[in-house]
């Protein structure tokens, strides 16, 4: 007994107070009950999703989604066609999967050009007054409602365009690739101004110390240390590219055709759903089929945000051992 | 017979609203040995990052007074800074190797300076390594990354790949911190040798080692030159009584 006694008056046998627990239990049920809220929610979204979309298969046959087979004169041919209110419906996802990465891919590679050289300008180049003048513009544009850039094109740009590249539709794919543009460029320029950051300013220093002009130092030491961030960062931009859905709903045309040309109109996914759940009757083949389009949808970004996150991932691993 | 490689008049150094250094006038000796030594915080770093105008990317910097090397005010509006830096060389106080392969932070010098032929690379390469001793611990494995590497590694490297330039002056801020005493004295000899060639500065809180490798020192106190006087007399017979309370263990 003594020596317990003795032991209770050591610095090292204080225990936490009874305030101390209960304060400590407050927080961290705090906190875990809104990540538990939060995953729930999600989680639920994600299997209403799941289920609704995999419903379709039991109505279409996951054949039908790419073609189907029509006989003509006696000849069997394919129709890859999305024409779902049709007598003979055609559920095919070709023409949407298309008109997606036909307005998304553009879209992306304009983005990357401009966004990286702006992210590049903004971290290397500006000096700290035009920085912090110029970052708020740019950052606005990735804020401003995508109603309002769709209209935006619709109205102003659509018409300079048909002056200057004398579209087959005076909505097409391009138009709305440009319209993409003007958020994915803030998207993949704030990326690359991080990934920039990210590069520990002692190496610039070494880089500079040893000689190496402005020019070298970003291509020779910041972009090779920056890569993963900058193809993250591209990765991202598309998979916000292809989940856009307002701009080109207002911007493409959306006429669902087997075409590869930027100047016709085109029609995404994202806005096949948008334009025809409205108006489909609840339970209906072509209902669950939009359905399945929006888990095509999740999937693909699903996908591509842990893609970016690996490579991410792998950055950080490189700078810091 | 005593050459002034760099003449530095009345240099003040600011950092946004903090005076780093104070009204500093030294004249260093080419092909020489120069000790600078002098408390933490006094202004060493922030004197030796004039000499190739490195402060200038911190942001916040200013500066008065000037810094001539051979006769020429390194700070003119037409003088080249990338080209004054390949002349001066420097080994930072601590290493900031690429996170790249030992191979590419050793060659990224010769290559950015247009060395296009890879015996050359190669040959400098081993010659750099070797002297910063460092060449028999990493020539079986330059293709793995550089942070890989232990501290005192990581230091020797950073010399070696400093010494990759060639340069005309080399400055070294606490370049044997990291080391065993067996490396350290390694580099001490580098030095010794170096100054056959290059005019060199080494920044050092060793006062044997800065005794024992510099011609001269220059004790910094408070971002001021406080004494500077060849380095058997400043050890010796210090004319300041800061300067003697310092060596002495008293402060600092
Ligand atoms: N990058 C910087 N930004 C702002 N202030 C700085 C910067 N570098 C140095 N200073 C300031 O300048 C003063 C001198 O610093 P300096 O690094 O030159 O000291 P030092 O003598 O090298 O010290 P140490 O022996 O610890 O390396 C310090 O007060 C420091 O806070
Ligand atoms: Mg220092």
């Amino acid at each position: 007994m003594e020596r317990v006694n003795d032991l209770n008056k050591s610095p090292y046998a204080k225990s936490k107070s009874k305030k101390t627990l209960l304060k400590e239990r407050i927080i961290k049920y705090f906190f875990t009950i809104n990540s538990l809220v939060v995953i729930i929610i999600f989680t639920l979204i994600f299997v209403f999703l799941l289920q609704e979309g995999l419903k379709a298969l039991d109505v279409i046959a996951i054949k039908d989604f790419v073609y189907k087979t029509v006989f003509e004169n006696g000849e069997e041919g394919k129709l890859y066609q999305w024409y779902p209110t049709s007598e003979q419906p055609r559920f095919s996802l070709i023409p949407l999967i298309l008109g997606s990465l036909l307005i998304s891919i553009p879209a992306t590679l304009i983005s990357t050009v401009f966004g990286i050289s702006v992210g590049i300008y903004l971290s290397e180049i500006a000096s700290i007054k035009t920085r912090e003048f110029l970052k708020p513009i740019i950052e606005i544009f990735a804020g401003i409602p995508t109603v309002v850039l769709g209209f935006f094109m619709l109205v102003v740009v659509a018409s300079i365009f048909q002056d200057i590249f004398n579209p087959v539709n005076r909505l097409n794919a391009f138009l709305a690739s440009i319209g993409l543009s003007f958020i994915i460029i803030p998207i993949i320029s704030s990326l690359t101004e991080d990934a920039f950051n990210a590069v520990p300013k002692e190496i610039r220093m070494a880089s500079y110390a040893l000689g190496a002009s402005k020019f070298q130092t970003v291509f020779r030491v910041l972009i090779p240390t920056a890569m993963s961030g900058l193809s993250a960062s591209i990765i991202l931009g598309f998979g916000r590219a292809i989940g856009e859905t307002m701009i080109v709903l207002m911007a493409s045309g959306n006429a669902a055709e087997l075409s590869f040309e930027l100047f016709r109109s085109a029609r995404t996914m994202t806005a096949t759903i948008a334009a025809e759940l409205g108006e489909v009757s609840q339970d209906s083949a072509h209902y669950f089929a939009l359905f399945f389009i929006g888990l095509v949808l999740f999937v693909i970004t699903f996908i591509l945000n842990m893609v970016a996150e690996l490579i991410l991932n792998r950055m950080r691993n490189k700078i810091n051992y | 017979m005593r050459k002034v490689k760099i003449k530095v008049n009345e240099l003040s150094v600011f950092f946004n609203f903090l005076q780093a250094l104070n009204r500093v006038s030294i004249e260093i000796y080419g092909n020489k040995v120069t000790a600078i030594i002098g408390p933490s915080g006094c202004g060493k770093t922030s004197f030796l990052r004039t000499i190739n105008r490195m402060n200038e990317l911190i942001i916040g910097f200013r500066k008065k007074g000037e810094v001539l090397i051979d006769n020429i005010n390194i700070y003119n509006n037409n003088i080249d800074v990338v080209n004054l830096r390949r002349l001066v060389g420097m080994v930072f106080q601590s290493s900031n190797l690429f996170p790249k392969s030992i191979y590419e932070n050793l060659a990224f010098a010769p290559k950015i300076h247009g060395i296009k032929d890879q015996k050359i690379i190669d040959e400098l390469i081993e010659e750099t390594c070797t002297k910063a001793a460092i060449w028999e611990e990493i020539k079986d494995r330059l293709e793995v990354n550089a942070l890989t590497l232990s501290a005192g590694q990581q230091q020797r490297l950073c010399i070696a790949r400093a010494l990759t330039i060639q340069p005309d002056i080399l400055l070294m801020d606490e370049p044997a911190s990291m080391l065993d005493p067996i490396s350290t004295a390694k580099i001490e000899e580098l030095i010794f040798d170096l100054k056959k060639k290059y005019t060199i500065i080494v920044v050092t809180h060793n006062m044997q080692q800065a005794a024992r490798i510099s011609d001269f020192t220059a004790f910094f106190y408070l971002g001021q030159l406080v004494e500077y006087d060849k380095t058997t007399k400043l050890f010796t017979n210090p004319s300041n009584k800061q300067t003697e309370d310092y060596l002495t263990g008293r402060f600092g």
